[in-house]
């Protein structure tokens, strides 16, 4: 089979995507991204909704949230707190298997 | 097929209360959440949680399940007997959760497959909408994702059957991997999703790194973690070594006086990207048995040359 030509994109801090994108990517209305920027759980650079673009982290994070919600029925501050901690846990048990 | 046991996955009893399933749930629910657990068979267990939750909480498929009997074991070869279902009937086409696609042969069995509402799109003329984005896991070794690879993956992609039931196809691709990827980072391949509706484009297809563990090297983000093992005497008189690399072997001058732990850097020889990664590289003194006398005698020579007792700071 040979390798198709498709356009590959590294979804990391460096990446951009709009709110459309996010949107589609999550396969959430844009209310629930607005909500969560206005939570302050996702920081887009520019002023405006149409300006807004957000890191490949943001993808990860709205993902998490919508898990969160749905089989835990935790709230939109709650899930903000859980991120919080979940991102913190990560970062201990990074350096945990650092250090091996 | 195998027999399920709802309650045995629950941990409670056959004649719990509806209160007590619900709480029994939530616990589960909290402790094997794949975004929180670190059990590792997290996913799974939540899975399987959420399937016997599916049943407990509906009165209606509760009794349905509970007339099976109770002399079943878990994973035991079953199956339904003939219109056991009669008498009872579930709303919904049995499902109640959004999440179902994932239950297990038993549970499709007693209580029907989901319905594929959400995937029958209404096929209005000049209607457009772009494809669904997918979503899928995949390992890659810390080799690979420091020179880019090329995978053939196989996905299985959800279809609508001649009847309208949801079913499974696979989906054959060959992807390159860019050189630079990391651990839960993703990848998005254009265009590779769901198909879109009229003349709109496909969908979008996001691959999740799952980087394999390495039998020397340790990876956080960009950067690398080796451990070295060194002599004292490499260690103490600064010599130089050789230190395995990604990108192959390279010599690095100890710094004398340096210690067990201590901690250098290889800039750059990370994981690339646009700010390539460093690699760490950990000093593990190694110290030789002392075998011959003549080894033994060195020993001794270093004891009362050195005049060096590590427990000072023990106070001791």
């Amino acid at each position: 089979m040979p390798i198709q030509s498709m356009k590959i994109d590294i979804i990391d801090e460096h990446f951009e995507f709009t709110l459309e994108e996010l949107c589609q990517c999550c396969a959430v209305p844009d209310e629930i991204i607005i909500a969560m920027v206005e939570e302050g759980m996702l920081s887009p650079v520019g002023s405006s909704p149409a300006e807004w673009r957000f890191t490949g982290t943001a993808q990860r994070h709205v993902e998490i949230t919508l898990h969160l919600q749905r089989d835990l029925r935790v709230n939109l501050p709650g899930a903000a707190l859980a991120l919080e901690l979940i991102e913190e846990i990560e970062m201990l048990r990074r350096q945990l298997r650092v250090k091996g | 097929m195998e027999y399920r046991d709802y309650y045995e996955i629950m941990g409670i009893k056959r004649d719990a209360t509806q209160d007590e399933i619900k709480r029994a749930y939530r616990k589960l629910a909290r402790k094997y959440h794949p975004d929180v657990s670190k059990e590792s068979d997290a996913e799974a267990r939540f899975k399987e949680v959420g399937e016997a939750y599916e049943v407990l909480k509906d009165p209606e498929k509760r009794a349905a399940y509970d007339q099976l009997g109770s002399n079943w074991q878990q994973g035991q070869e079953f199956n339904p007997p003939p219109g056991w279902q009669d008498g009872y009937e579930f709303s919904g086409g049995g499902y109640t959760n959004a999440d179902s696609a994932q239950f297990s042969d038993f549970f499709e069995d007693l209580f029907g497959r989901a319905q594929a509402g959400g995937f029958q799109q209404e096929q209005r003329r000049g209607f457009q909408m772009k494809g669904e984005d997918h979503h899928a896991k995949i390992g890659v070794s810390i080799d690979d994702a420091y020179h880019g690879a090329e995978r053939t993956i196989t996905l299985k992609m959800p279809e609508l059957d001649a009847g309208g039931h949801l079913a499974t196809r696979d989906h054959s691709l060959n992807v390159k991997i860019p050189k630079g990827v990391t651990q839960g980072q993703r990848i998005r391949l254009r265009g590779q999703g769901g198909p879109g509706m009229g003349d709109a484009p496909a969908g979008d297809l996001y691959l999740e790194i799952d980087l394999l563990p390495h039998s020397i090297y340790r990876v956080d983000g960009h950067d690398i973690y080796v451990d070295l093992p060194v002599t004292p005497w490499e260690t103490a008189l600064g010599e130089k070594v050789s230190i395995p690399t990604l990108g192959g072997k390279v010599e690095m001058k100890i710094p004398a006086g340096s210690q067990s732990g201590s901690k250098l850097r290889l800039k750059g020889r990370g994981l690339p990207g646009k700010n390539n990664g460093d690699q760490y590289v950990i000093l593990k003194i190694e110290t030789p048995e002392a075998k011959t006398e003549e080894q033994k005698e060195l020993y001794r020579r270093m004891q009362e040359e050195m005049s060096f007792n590590p427990r000072s700071r023990l106070g001791v």
